[in-house]
Order: structure tokens, then sequence, then C-alpha cells
């Protein structure tokens, strides 16, 4: 009956021999490597870092003047313009100026290395069957793991700061534009494609001149959701030394200072609206001739 | 003009789809039909020993049901598909032979294509869309321009060059679709039914376009329709496929005249036959009692308002000056009957 009732597990020191011996390993990979792979990463902690400072040095005004005329560039909306100008006034009136810029600082890095990585991973996805059946299963775990999981190799290697912090968010942040790219990459019409084809042109000149603006639509949504994605990962990667907005939401909720959490927390909501309402209004303007027009 | 001059030869030409066409290619080889091949291997059979040699600077007409293999076999003649047996031959080079390099090459300056659904770049503009034949091949800019405006104004596209093709109608967006095909200067036209989604009266514009076009340009044109009026109005030539197989080649006079089988019989029998038929495929020896002299060209629906007119029974044939002979009002009534109605004496009509 025992048998049946408790699990025949391996036993306590069969396993604590495993997980000892994995620990182990992982531990002398990363005192031998650790270092090697923390000079990799190097030139990004500059680059993060410097685009840092950058956003914090330079006067407010012309901050909230960029920010209003990318809302424009993209958007043609006077209306986020101004919610845009808004918001950022009232944030920096709270108090929450610097947390912001380096939380914005971390987005756009993060953003800029998914776009990197992720788009030649979706391409590479939508030309080759093999490659997105490895690389499907891959992208689930890394959405549907905790993050905390791979937070702890990451940090044992890296140790605490702004490098880890990127990292995990990029993990987060990732699968939804590879997803996407490799899917408007194969929604691409096969006549047009045969088109391309007819008229000679090679597989570079299908790439850049049929498949990609043909899959850019869906290339921003995936942008988008990143960025979305992102966003939501601030508070976590603060727990591994991120400066930012995040930072304040986890004193508030250590301390239990209501106003403090929500006020930062709603300082992030809205960088996110933003984000998702421009860069999706760019997406729409982007595919404005595809669809609708009307013959004179 | 008209020499012997073949652009295009197609040799024993076979394209089994399926998992594994060369396994099953020697039982089409053998005879075995479509249906046969369906049920027994699970292949398709798309061309079953295709052999035509399409003449040069003509119109070429490919024919058939849907299914019946005529997109198939017009991709092969630039690679699209590859053949499963037989040979492609298009200016006495084997097409199969070439490297990837050499066929795009081929594909760049030698033939180009319309399609059924214009296939334009939602993303470029009308006369970018033009001009995409010249990007490939690295045109320099102005050049490019140039050459891309001229053929957008020769379909009557001029002014609508900033346009997007969304916002073009059918008729003016296939009319994009020409251009770019004609802007490679390529000297074969391949139209996969490049006017069967378009109405009726801008189909008949359409094929007005090619023809005017043609007049000038002489080039080698493989159209594929399912349409016979559009056959008759356009072909030089005519090749009528079924299940795979290439059932009658021939002018339209000939198709018309002495269909193949019933396959070919049931399709012309719909047909306006006066419309198509021309005096010179029923002129016979002999004079006309008449003084009337009509070329023999002449449909015989005009032909008969002729000798209404005139209150004649008969008319002279000549061409290019001379006589060749005389057709009478009978000849021609005979000519309009429906041929099944002179073969199947059963139900013959009183
Ligand atoms: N890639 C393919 N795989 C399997 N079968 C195919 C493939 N392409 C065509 N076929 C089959 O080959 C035959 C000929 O097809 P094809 O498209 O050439 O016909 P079609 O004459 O152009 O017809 P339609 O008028 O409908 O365009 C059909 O039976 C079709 O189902
Ligand atoms: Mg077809």
């Amino acid at each position: 009956m025992d048998f049946l009732t408790t699990f025949p597990d391996i036993g306590r020191q069969n396993l604590r021999d495993i997980k000892k011996s994995v620990d182990a390993t992982f531990k002398d990979f990363s005192r031998s490597y650790g270092e090697g792979i923390e000079d990799f990463f190097y030139p990004l902690l500059k680059f993060l870092v410097f685009f840092e400072k950058l956003l914090i040095n330079t006067p407010w005004p012309i901050i909230i003047a960029v920010l209003a005329g990318l809302a424009w560039l993209g958007s043609r909306n006077w209306k986020l313009v101004t919610g845009t100008i808004i918001s950022f006034i009232i944030i920096g009136a709270l108090g929450m100026w610097k947390d912001t810029m380096a939380t914005l600082a971390i987005i756009s890095v993060a953003t800029l290395v998914c776009i990197a990585v992720g788009i030649p991973f979706g391409i590479w996805m939508a030309k080759s069957d093999r490659m997105q059946s490895i690389i499907t299963p891959v992208l689930d775990i890394m959405q549907t793991i905790p993050s905390f999981v791979y937070l702890i190799p990451v940090v044992m290697l890296l140790g605490l700061g702004k490098v880890p912090g990127l990292l995990a968010v990029c993990v987060y942040a990732l699968p939804p534009l590879v997803r996407l790219t490799n899917l408007g990459i194969r929604l691409v019409d096969r006549e047009i494609l045969e088109a391309a084809d007819a008229f000679g042109a090679n597989p570079r000149q299908k790439l850049f001149g049929v498949q990609i603006p043909l899959a850019l639509p869906n290339i921003f949504a995936g942008i988008n959701q990143t960025i979305m994605m992102a966003l939501a990962m601030v508070v976590i990667a603060s727990m591994i030394g991120v400066k930012g907005l995040g930072v304040p939401v986890l004193q508030a909720v250590q301390n239990q200072y209501l106003a403090l959490g929500l006020m930062n927390g709603l300082a992030i909501v809205a960088l996110a609206i933003i984000f998702d309402r421009v860069s999706q209004q760019y997406g729409k303007r982007l595919q404005k001739h595809r669809e609708g027009g009307h013959h004179e | 003009m008209s020499n012997n001059e073949i652009k295009v030869e197609i040799k024993n030409l076979y394209k089994i789809f399926g998992r594994n066409p060369q396994k099953h290619l020697e039982k089409a080889q053998n005879g075995m039909g479509k249906s046969e091949l369906m049920e027994k291997t699970a292949h398709v059979m798309g061309l079953c020993d295709v052999n035509i040699k399409i003449p040069a600077r003509g119109i070429q007409v490919i024919m058939g049901l849907s299914g019946s293999g005529k997109s198939t076999l017009i991709r092969h003649i630039n690679r699209l598909i590859e053949p499963t047996a037989g040979e492609i031959i298009v200016d006495g080079v084997d097409v199969l032979a070439m490297s990837q390099d050499e066929l795009r090459d081929f594909r760049r300056k030698k033939a180009s294509m319309v399609f059924q659904k214009f296939a334009l770049l939602p993303h470029r503009t009308v006369i970018q869309n033009v001009a995409y034949g010249l990007d490939i091949q690295n045109v320099p800019e102005e050049e490019k321009h140039q050459r891309s405006m001229k053929w957008l104004e020769r379909v009557g596209l001029g002014g609508f060059e900033d346009n997007y093709p969304s916002q073009l109608s059918g008729g003016m967006q296939q009319r994009v679709g020409l251009a770019r095909a004609l802007a490679t200067d390529a000297d074969i036209l391949l139209m996969d039914e490049a006017f069967s989604a378009l109405d009726p009266l801008i189909r008949t514009d359409m094929q007005d376009i090619l023809l005017k076009l043609q007049e000038e340009l002489h080039k080698t044109i493989i159209f594929i329709t399912h349409d016979l009026d559009e056959a008759l109005r356009i072909g030089d030539n005519i090749a009528i496929l079924r299940d795979g197989s290439i059932v009658q080649q021939g002018t339209p006079q000939e198709i018309v005249l002495k269909p193949a089988d019933d396959y070919v019989a049931d399709f012309i029998k719909d047909i306006n036959r006066s419309r198509v038929l021309q005096l010179g495929s029923i002129t016979h020896d002999g004079k006309a009692e008449s003084n009337i002299i009509l070329e023999r060209s002449t449909t015989i629906e005009d032909a008969i308002q002729s000798l209404r007119k005139a209150n004649a029974n008969d008319a002279n044939v000549i061409h290019e000056g001379n006589s060749i002979g005389v057709v009478t009002l009978n000849d021609m009534l005979g000519a309009i009957e429906r041929p099944d109605a002179t073969n199947t004496g059963e139900n013959a009509y009183s």
C-alpha cells in the first residue's frame, strides 16, 4: 500500500548528489567562462550606460520635445502627441523623471537587441521547416519558464547588474517578434513570389524586395509586442540590479507603500500605452495603401 | 513575315505530381491515363507526352478545361516547374540544361510573364511595379524610368504612375501587369489566363490592346485561356489540352472546321461559327456568276451581308489581288451548320 500512496522517488541521497553535481558543473563553467562571457557583453553594457546617461543628462524640455516629435512621426495624431507631452510632464512633476529615463533606456536597448536577434531568426525559421520545428519549442520555453528560473544561471554567470537584467528582459520579450516575423514571411502571397521568380529575382532580391516589405505589418506587430513585454519585465529586472521604475515598485511592495507603488506602476502603464499606440498607428500607416484605397 | 522559325519547342514532356514521380513515369509513358494513375498510385498526371512547336512572332493559344494542365505547361517554359521528363528548347537552347544563373538571366531577358491575379507588388507604386523587372536587372535609374514610363503610356496608364495598385480597377491593374512584362523587352510573353479575372467588356478591351501592341512588336506570345471566343479572337494557333495531353493543334479555322474528337467538338459547339470561319477555308475552284469580289480573310458573317445586299448567290474570292476561287451562299450555310448535325444521323432535325 505504501508503494501506491507515496511516489517511489529515486531517494533523497541520489537527488542531492544529482543537484550537487549540476550545481558544481555550472559553477566550474561560470568560473572558467564567466569572464569571457562578461567581456562579450561589455560593448552592450557600455552602450546601455551611455544611452541611460544621455537620457538623464539631456535637459528635460529637449527630451519631451524629442519624444513628442517621435510620437508625431509615428502616429501623425495630435491627440497622441498631446497625451505624450502631458504624461511626461506629470511623471516629471511627481519626481519620477530619472527612473523613467532609466527605464526608457533599458527598454529601448532591449528592443534594439530583440530586433537585431529576432528578425534574422524569424527569417531563418520562415525559410526552413526544419528550423521552424527546432526554434518553436525553444520559443515556447522562453515564454513560459518562470523568469526567476533562468535568472539563476544568468546571475551566477554575470552577477547582479544591467547586463543580466537586459538579458532577462530579452529572453522574455524576444519570442513574439520571432514568431510574427516567421508568420509574416510565410503569409506572403505565393503568386507574388512566383512573379518575383518569373522576373528572375535572386533569393536576396526576393527577401529584401518582396518578403520583408510584405511581412512588415506583421513584423511591426511583433515589435509592438516585444516593447510591451519588455515593459512588463521592468519590475523583475529591478530585482537583479536594473535601475528604473521597477526599483521603487519593489520597495513599495516590501514596505507596503501604496502611493509609491501606484505612482510608479502608473508611470509604467503610461509608457506602455504611449509606445503601443504610436507603434500601432505607425504599423497601420505602413499598410494603408495596401488594402483600402478607392478607385477614383 | 510568315517564315517557319520555331521559337519554343517542347518534346515528350511529362509532369507527374506526387511523392515519387520518377517511379511512376514509366507507367505514364506506357499509356496509363490520368484517372488510372490517380487511382493506382495516388500521383497526379500534370502533363502527358506533350509535343508542341511554337512559331516565333505569333500568338499561340493553349486551351483546356480547369485542371487540364495549362498552367503547368506554361510554367515549364520558364522552368518555374521542373519536368519529370522531356525537353524544352527555346531559341535552340535547352532550358533544362541551364544553371541557376543562366536560368535567372533567361527569365530576366528572354521570357516575361503576366499573371491571372495580376501579382503586382502592393507596396510599390504603379511605375515602380512596371520597373520591377528592370530593378532586378540593376538597370540605371534614368534608363529604368524612361523605359517604364514608355510602357506605362503604351498601355494607356500615363498619369497613374504614383498610384498604388490597390487604387486601380482590375483592368487597370492588369495593364500594369502587361506593362511590367513588356518593359523588360523580352521576346517571349507568357500569359496565364491573363484576362480571365476581368469583366467581359474590359476583357475585350485588353484583347484589343494586346492585338494592337502585337501588330507592332511581333513577340512570341503564349496565351492561356479557357474561353474559346478569346482563343479564336487572338490566336494564330491553338492547342487544346485535355487531362495533360494535347488533343488537337491547329489554326482557329482548322479547329472549328475539323474538331479532332468529341472533347473538342464540345468546346466549339456554342460558338458563332459565321463570325469565326473565313472564306479562305471553304473556297473551291470555279468562277462566280456575280461579279462580287471578296478577300479570303472575310468572315462568313460579313460575306453573307455583302451577298444579301447585292442580291447575289456567290462571290469570287481573292488573296493579295489574285483570284483563288469561288464560294456560294450554300457553301457558307453548310460551313456554319454545326458539325454534330451532319455526323449523327439519329436525331436529324427537319
Ligand atoms: N503542385 C501540385 N501538386 C499536385 N498536383 C498539382 C500541382 N499543381 C497542379 N496539380 C494538378 O495538375 C493538374 C493540372 O493543373 P493546372 O493548374 O496546370 O491546371 P489548369 O489547366 O491551369 O487549370 P485552371 O484552369 O483551373 O487553372 C490538376 O489536376 C492539378 O490538380
Ligand atoms: Mg491555371
